[in-house]
Formats: C-alpha cells, structure tokens, sequence
C-alpha cells in the first residue's frame, strides 16, 4: 500500500516536470535553443494567478487566464528582445548565457516586486481529492488535473504540430531553417510563435506547479526548471510525448528512491540514472536520431 | 565613445580602491555615541525572525536612551538586511563597520552568522547573537548567544520528550541541507538513546527538494509513529502541515524554535498547526511585569505579539548593556578594545532577561538558561503541560 503512495507520489511530482518539459522541449525542438529562463516564465506566470487571484480576489479562471496571455506576451518579447539579435551569432553559446541573464532578470524583478519570502499559493483547483481504499490511498485534486492537463497538452500539441500549416512550418524549421526559409516559411515568425506557446505552456506549469505545492517565492521556478530540463533530455528533447514520459518517470525515480535508497542521494539517483541512459540511448528515451544526409 | 567610456571606468574603479583606506587608520574608530549595528533577514523566508529581532533590539534601545543611556551614554542603532544568506550577510557587516559600528547584534540565522563570524574574529569586533544557534558560531572568543545551541535544543527535546513521556514512537523529518536542522537532529538522535522512546522513521529533505513530503510522511504514519520531530524552519512545517492533513495522518508535531513564526505566516491556515508543540525560552503570555511590559509596548508598536526572536534580541541589548556597565568600557575606546573588555566581563556577569531569569555565560559564549515548552492553542502559543 505505501509502494502505490510512492507511486502516486511520484506521477504528482512528475507529471509536474513534465508540463515543464513539454515546454523546455518544443523550443529546444524548434528554436534549438536551451532556454533556461523557462523556469523563470514559470515562476512569473505563478504569480500572476498570486496578485490576481489571493490578493485581489478574482476568480481562479480569469486570474489563469490572465497569467497565460501574459506569460504569452512575455515569452515573445524575450524571444523578440534578447534571443532574436543573437541567433545568427557565431557561437551558439551566445543565446544560452543570455537565456541565463534573463533567468537572473526575471528572479531579481521578482524579487524587488515580490520580496524574497515564500508565501502561501491557495490552490485554484477545486476538485476534492480521490480516496481510494479506505482512505488509505489519496489522489489530490491537483495530481488529477495535472496529469490530465499534461495528457491534453500533449495531444493538443502533436495535433498542431502535424495537421496546421503553422505547425508544419515549425516541422520544417526545426529540421533544417535555412531550407525553410528558402522555401518561403517565415522562420521568425514561426519562432516567436514557438515561444508564444512555450511560454503559454509555463503559464499553465506555474500555476499548477504552485497549486500542487503550494507555496511561491521567486525562486519557486529555478530547481523545478532544471529537473524538467533533465526530463526533456530524458525522454529526448525535442520529442513532445518524450516530454511527457520523462518527466513522469524522473518524478517516479526521485519519490522512489527516497523511499527506499535515501532521501539525501534521491537527486544524484535521478541524474545516475539519466547518465545510464544516455549512454544506452543518447538521444533520450523518444529521441530520433536525425541522419545528415550529405 | 568606447574609449571615452573605459577611462571613466578605470577612472571610477581606480577611487575605489582608496575609499577603504579612509578608515582603517583609526584601528576601532572611536566615536561619542555607541554604536550598536544589528544584521538579520528582514526579507525573505526567515523574515519573520530578523523583523521580530529588528523590533527587539529597537525597543531595548529606546528605553535604555530614555533612562539615560549606557554609564550616561546614548545608544545609535542600525540594523542591515541579509535575506538569510551568507554572502549578503558579508555585505551588511562591510555596511555597518563603514558606518561605525561598536558592537555587532547578529546575526539572527545560522548560516549568515557563520559567514559573518570570520570577519568579526578577525577585526576582534564583539558579536553578539540573539538567535544563532549552531556551536560552529561560538568557535570564535568574541561571540556570544542569546539563545540556546543547537545541541542544547536537540538534548532537550528529546529529554523533554521523554520526561513527559508524549510519545513511544518518533519520527523525524530534518533538513539534510541546513546546518540549524541537521545540527539539533544529530544530538536528538544521540540522546534519544538515553530515553525512553524509540525512533522509528529517520527521513529528510534537502534544499533542493522541498517542495513533496509525501514519502517523509508515509514513512512516519507506516512506522506508527505518534510524534513528529521537526528541528526545522517554520517555512517547510507549513507544507509539511498542510500535506499530513492532506493525508489524513495526525500525530503530534514537535519543534524547536525554528518553529516560531509558523502563526505569522502570509496566508497559511493556521488552523493546521492547532496542537503543535514547540521548545522555546519565551512566552508572551506569561504573567511576570517584565513580560507583559515589553508584549504591550511591542504590540503597541508592531501591531503584533512578539515571538521569542523579539524577545532574544530585546535581552541581547540588556546583555550588552550589563557587560558595558561590568567592563567600564567606552565608545571612545574603538571597537577592537571594546571587544577585549567584554569578552573579560561576559563570564562574571547574570542578566535577567525576558527568555530566562539568571542568564550566565561561560567563556566560550554558551548560555545557560532551561528551555520552555509551548503548544498552540485556538492560534497562540500557550504554556505546555
């Protein structure tokens, strides 16, 4: 019975990276870009719901809302801002050390905007938790619209990805953007629309990663982005149900190796175990292994 | 334009180099006032503790001014944030000793203080902290605790436990990552030995993964256990309230000071922590005059009760005071000699204070004071019996 509470755990901790993953790969997928200020989005549209919804009083729905089209707002003005002037750098580091600086930025307005304190996140789901045997066993309401949340996302996305013609043109970005551009696709555009459902992605993270655990600071989307980061490398990055499995699996791996390994190492069994499999599988559990044809 | 740019730039980094040397001269500036700087987190998640010393030391200090001052002279006061972080906490110190400062109040948290402590050893500036309770900070001879050590929280919990025999089975939950948390749990657990009890869950969580206490708890509640040990931060035993009743699993919570500030939380239903029980020095309801005057002047104030953070930093003040008066020292003497003076006098004098009557020192800078424990009830902390 404790082994299905660890399991359950586990699927509510992971199922939380993996809506940060799906997020953290369709850009790497598209973009090919890390953007490690996904986290931070993340944290941005948590509080968003906070001012709107606990210290305004406005329905959870709408403060969500808001929250997505400002996050929305936001990712395409830091795609247009910071990572659009630097994309045909020579060094593709370029972009990942100023995907870190608006990590930093983000946090420190924040910070000045919010204080460093935690404060406490009401939960915006009102679904009552599922108890199953006796009340031994307990499934949150968040855990359920999470995992449920994340299946939708992901459907939705492939749907999009494979029958829109916008979803096409991020196809044909993602392989090859010069072809792309050559073929009359408009390869900014088709990035900023990346980012735009990217960070409309983290929105919906951030919410329900503060509504799962609930308490907000402006750190809240830091160590969450890196686990959803190591999921997406997991599962293969760039795949979206690769996303969906990595992330579900690292929250697996952590509550079980707590449970039964150590509570201290359950970090280092996590990336013990990502480093095995990558030396299986190097391009994640999903990932393609894409041929360059000469 | 680059050019022009730089030069003013090596322009401005070259006069900085020279604005350090302005002072160190003097070897301690002497001054006419005392000096008393005070560092703590004012913001961040130990906010709670570093307002309540804020507020502490400021009511201390404007009675002594009132009456008169220390030997006939007046008290200058100025306390810096460290968001309960080391490095910020260096930054503060640097602040306050370019202001003047004589005499150090601080650090509030543990892992600031031990960053701090370094630079104070090393000008031979008095430090001394109402709330920092590992052993690590006392290393150094001129430091001074207000507040219990860490071991001494860990001892008496479980004595205090197994005294009042609450319970056969223990759990612990303690932060791996935290100097504070892993401290009180190593001598609880050597202690424990001695008592009565046995500990039947042994589970941890670390900085960077505090968010899920699921498993901790299931661990607990399949050991059977009917206490809850929790030597951590209030911020964490929010989440950890709020998960067990999630879980439907009730034992008793047991704290130590870190617990304190949990009722204050922005937004926590406190509700959840009906029952909890803390080891703490002060009561706000007490009836002794010295008490409920300083509960009244501080709500007066502050608009709220004070915790026992408030009340440590309130005798810190009467501490510094006692030495002073003991020692004969003088602002004028600058702060390495101020130092030397109260150090001598630490070991020879008792304070009375708000956290315990008959407060001594011995010269290592450990307090001798017994530990009280308090339970909430209907949301205030009450006498535990």
């Amino acid at each position: 019975m404790s082994f299905i509470t660890y399991v359950i755990s586990g699927i509510s901790l992971g199922s939380v990276y993996a809506i940060i993953a799906l997020g953290y790969s369709m850009v790497y997928g598209i973009a090919k870009m890390l953007n490690f200020a996904h986290g931070d989005v993340i944290m941005v549209g948590g509080f968003v719901v906070y001012s709107l919804t606990n210290s305004m009083g406005m329905p959870p729905l709408v403060s969500v809302i808001c929250s997505i089209i400002f996050c929305t707002v936001l990712g395409v003005a830091i795609e247009r801002i910071a990572y659009r002037p630097l994309r045909n750098a020579a060094s593709s580091l370029a972009v990942l050390i100023t995907a870190i600086g608006v990590s930093y930025f983000l946090q420190n307005i924040a910070l000045i905007i919010y204080g460093s304190s935690s404060k406490v996140f009401s939960s915006v789901v009102s679904i009552p938790p599922l108890k199953l045997a006796g009340g031994a066993l307990f499934i949150s309401g968040e855990t359920i619209v999470t995992v449920l949340a994340c299946i939708v996302i992901m459907v939705g996305l492939t749907l999009f990805i494979n029958k829109t013609k916008a979803g096409q043109a991020m196809l044909a970005v993602s392989e090859d953007r010069g072809a792309a551009a050559l073929m009359g696709v408009n390869v900014n555009g088709t990035i900023a629309l990346t980012f735009a459902i990217g960070s409309a992605l983290a929105a919906v993270a951030g919410v329900l990663l503060c509504s799962a655990y609930p308490s907000i600071s402006p750190y809240t989307g830091a160590m969450p982005g890196i686990k959803a980061f190591v999921a997406a490398v997991f599962g293969g990055i760039g795949s979206i149900p690769g996303a969906l499995i990595g992330g579900i699996l690292l929250g697996l791996i952590e509550a079980l190796g707590k449970a039964y390994i150590s509570f201290q190492l359950s970090d280092a069994i996590v990336f013990a175990v990502l480093i095995v499999v990558l030396l299986v599988k190097p391009t994640g559990i999903l990932g393609k292994q894409i041929q360059e044809k000469v | 334009m680059k050019k022009l740019l730089s030069i003013v730039l090596v322009a401005v980094l070259s006069l900085t180099l020279f604005v350090g040397c302005g002072d160190s001269s003097a070897n301690g500036n002497a001054s006419t006032t005392w000096k008393i700087g005070g560092i703590g987190p004012i913001t961040g998640d130990a906010s709670v503790y570093g307002i309540a010393v804020k507020n502490g030391i400021q009511i201390a200090i404007d009675e002594i001014n009132e009456a008169g001052g220390i030997n006939g002279v007046q008290i200058e006061y100025n306390f810096q944030d460290d968001e309960h972080n080391g490095e910020k906490a260096v930054n503060a110190y640097n602040t306050l000793k370019d202001w003047g400062m004589n005499i150090l109040i601080g650090n509030v948290t543990t892992t600031p203080c031990l960053a701090v402590v370094p630079l104070t050893a090393e000008d031979n500036m008095f430090q001394l902290t109402p709330s920092g309770s590992s052993t690590e900070i006392i290393k150094s001879d001129n430091v001074f605790q207000v507040c219990f050590t860490d071991p001494n929280q860990g001892v008496g919990s479980a004595q205090y436990i197994g005294a009042n025999a609450l319970a056969q089975k223990i759990a612990v939950i303690y932060n791996s990552s935290d100097v504070y948390s892993s401290g009180i749990y190593e001598k609880f657990k050597e202690e424990a030995a001695n008592q009565p009890f046995e500990i039947v869950a042994e589970t941890s969580f670390t900085d960077d993964s505090k968010s899920d206490f699921t498993v901790q708890l299931q661990q607990a509640k399949d050991a059977g256990a009917e206490l809850v040990f929790l030597p951590i931060y209030y911020q964490e035993a929010s989440m950890i309230l709020t998960q067990a009743e999630a879980m439907d699993f009730h034992p008793l919570f047991f704290g130590c000071d870190g617990l304190d500030g949990l009722l204050t939380l922005q937004g926590f239903d406190t509700s959840l922590a009906e029952g909890v029980v803390l080891l703490t020095p002060f009561v706000a309801d007490a009836e002794d005059e010295r008490t409920q005057a300083f509960v009244s002047t501080y709500m007066e104030k502050y608009g709220e009760v004070p915790n026992q953070f408030a009340a440590d930093a309130y005798d810190a003040v009467y501490i510094i005071k006692a030495a002073i008066e003991a020692s004969g020292a003088t602002p004028e003497d600058g702060y390495s000699a101020i130092c030397d003076k109260l150090v001598a006098a630490m070991p020879t004098i008792t304070v009375d204070g708000l956290t315990g009557d008959g407060m001594t020192w011995i010269a290592t800078g450990e307090v001798s004071k017994d530990p009280k424990a308090m339970v909430i009830e209907n949301g205030v902390y009450t006498n535990f019996q």
